[in-house]
């Protein structure tokens, strides 16, 4: 075993020396998504806020068919714009998101007792446009229903007729469950974080030695092949796992800096759930390190193993992207598969509930054992002479 | 001492070594001397246990590289044709990484160290990191690390390619003063010069066989020529290689 560590620590000294290594595993996740993070809750929020408290502004055609609902509108805190020439072109070229438009026999059914005609002209497959034309809406709803009420009323009925059963919300979310967006955003950042701390290490090592000839008479030394590959392979683990450890600090630091009360959150993270969530994450950048190390072996050089990198970036996403178009329940079963489980339990973690202890095992042995499975293929992969001498 | 019998290698339909023999004693250097693609690098891998031969016969001082391959690998010297060093480690630690991949002590390692770097003129960038190294101070590297753990048998692939008339003539001192310590040396090269002016046997290979094995004078006599550049064309049948 003394080969082992011997080129561990070799593979450290150097690496650390290598500003490529130490920019890609430990500055590039580690600053770079806490910072997109924050940067994303501040947009969201200021945007939400701008959306909320703007004015509405609203043009009408046909106003003086209304008086009553116009003056509705205003005291509703409505701007009313004067009547534009051509509404439909105005809202098909974003001019403005909603048009309101009073039909001249408005007047004439209000006085009859019938449902009086008013047109909401708008594109609602423009994202921007809903929370106007929601607004909008809701106003006429409301005017509505508070007409709807006098006129009951007035007829000697009980508004409450009308309304024959009443839902209420019974909210049980506490403010950590509603920290969707990190339970969501964390464990992608991490599952990333975990693959693109290895990335450089697991190239650099194998197809990097290649390519500056450095790996024939690196094996003609006397040391086991297993042994020179699983002391790379420890190394890069090592550098995914300190890129990872950074990333959670980094976001402890950023957290306090967020603009947690727009959305009701409460997402501290302690130390004890920082542990608990790098004791959740640590099997991948196992299976991460040897799974890139295991490609990168066979490529000629740094550049070919890249192009191959570009894919396996995208395995990390999958269950993220998965949950996001599909929340679904966690379930034992699902503890079996490397990073669905770890995506899910980060979640629960986050959220704030206790992780049951027999998840959390399945979830480590199964992807530990995975990757060690793929360790042992890449241990054992330059017993092939073709691939010494590929490219050489 | 190296024994080599029967020796066959081939990828694919390419024969890249077919039926090559030959013998080389301690105290003495053999040149493996061929044209380019004669089959004189897989020849020295599978010496160094690298590639497994198809059939025939290998014997380092008596043990099989095919099967004591760590054995052998303590015995044996490596320059190898792929001489990378790591840039980001200076001189003296990419030789420490070899000593301590066989193995040694830190204080043997650098006592080794000392003597290499006295015998091969290297105390000017010992202590310089290996990235931006001249092409003969790469070649210096090279060799230290491969004799780091004080081997009995050198194998060197082209060791002066790329090298300039001052580098040469130091390589091949340090060549010969290995010989007249003791230890066996096979080098393999494409270049007539320095098979003349260094080896003590020839062993001459074209198109994976042995054309001619003796001493630069048998070669001589065998072929009737004036010049070993001669008696080498006429031994191997062509021009083809000579020129590259």
């Amino acid at each position: 075993m003394k080969g082992l560590t011997t080129v561990f620590r070799k593979e450290v000294k150097e690496n650390i020396r290598d500003r490529r290594a130490l920019f890609n595993s430990l500055l590039l996740g580690p600053l770079l998504f806490p910072l997109l993070f924050v940067g994303m809750m501040w947009f969201l929020e200021s945007a939400e806020k701008e959306r909320a408290e703007k004015a509405l502004e609203l043009p009408v055609i046909g106003a003086e068919y209304a008086p009553s609902l116009i003056r509705f509108l205003e005291q509703q805190g409505t701007e009313i714009e004067p009547e534009p020439e051509d509404p439909e072109e105005m809202v098909r070229s974003q001019e403005v998101p909603v048009v309101i438009r009073i039909l001249p026999e408005y007047p004439e059914k209000w006085a009859a007792g019938l449902p009086a005609p008013v047109e909401v002209i708008s594109d609602p497959s423009r994202q921007e446009s809903n929370a106007p034309i929601r607004r909008v809406k809701a106003l006429l709803y409301g005017y509505g229903q508070q007409i709807g009420s006098l006129r009951l009323q007035l007829r000697g009925v009980s508004p409450q007729v009308a309304s024959p059963v009443m839902v209420k919300d019974v909210d049980l979310s506490t403010p950590k469950s509603r920290a969707i967006l990190a339970v969501i955003f964390l464990p992608y950042v991490l599952m990333i974080t975990a693959f693109t701390g290895a990335t450089h290490l697991a190239m650099d090592t194998t197809a990097g030695e290649k390519e500056r000839k450095s790996l024939e008479p690196l094996l003609i030394n006397p040391v086991p092949r297993w042994q020179i590959m699983t002391g790379k392979m420890i190394t890069t683990t090592v550098f995914a796992m300190a890129s990872l450890a950074l990333t959670l600090v980094s976001f402890r630091i950023v957290l306090p800096y967020m603009p947690v009360g727009a959305f009701g959150m409460d997402l501290t993270l302690g130390l004890a759930t920082l542990l608990n969530i790098l004791l959740v994450i640590s099997p991948v950048a196992i299976l991460a390190a040897a799974l890139l190390t295991l490609l990168a072996s066979f490529a000629k050089s740094y550049r070919e193993a890249q192009s191959y990198m570009g894919l396996v970036i995208l395995i990390p996403m999958i269950p993220s992207l998965i949950f996001m178009a599909n929340p679904i329940k966690a379930e034992t079963w699902m503890m079996g598969i490397p990073l669905f489980s770890q995506n899910l339990l980060i979640g629960e973690i986050i959220r704030g509930e206790s992780v049951a202890v027999g998840w959390l095992g399945l979830s480590v042995a199964s992807t530990l054992a995975i990757g060690l499975i793929l360790a042992a293929m890449a241990a054992t992969l330059y017993n092939r002479p073709k691939l010494i001498f590929s490219g050489s | 001492m190296i024994e080599v019998k029967d020796l066959y290698k081939s990828f694919g339909d390419v024969k890249a070594v077919n039926g090559v023999t030959f013998q080389a004693r301690d105290g003495e250097i053999t040149g493996l001397l061929g044209p380019n693609g004669a089959g004189k690098t897989t020849t020295l891998r599978m010496l160094y246990s690298l590639l497994p031969p198809d059939q025939g016969q290998i014997r380092i001082d008596g043990l099989d590289p095919t099967r004591d391959a760590m054995e052998i690998k303590r015995t044996l010297g490596v320059v190898p044709d792929s001489r990378g060093l790591y840039s980001r480690l200076t001189a003296r630690e990419n030789i420490t990484y070899y000593g301590e991949l066989h193995g040694m002590d830190k204080a043997s390692i650098a006592k080794r160290i000392e003597h290499l770097t006295g015998t091969l003129d290297m105390a000017d960038f010992i202590d310089r990191r290996t990235e931006g190294f001249s092409q003969g101070q790469r070649v210096k590297v090279a060799i230290a690390r491969a004799m780091v753990h004080e081997p009995q048998t050198v194998l060197m692939d082209e060791p002066s390619n790329g090298l300039d008339v001052m580098s040469t003539r130091a390589l091949r001192h340090y060549i010969r003063s290995l010989r007249d310590d003791g230890h066996s040396v096979i080098l393999s090269t494409h270049i007539m010069q320095e098979v003349a002016a260094l080896c003590d046997r020839i062993v001459i290979i074209a198109k994976g066989e042995v054309a001619a094995d003796g001493t630069a004078q048998e070669l001589l006599e065998r072929s009737g020529c004036d010049s070993l550049e001669d008696a080498f064309v006429q031994l191997i049948g062509s021009e083809e290689g000579l020129l590259a």
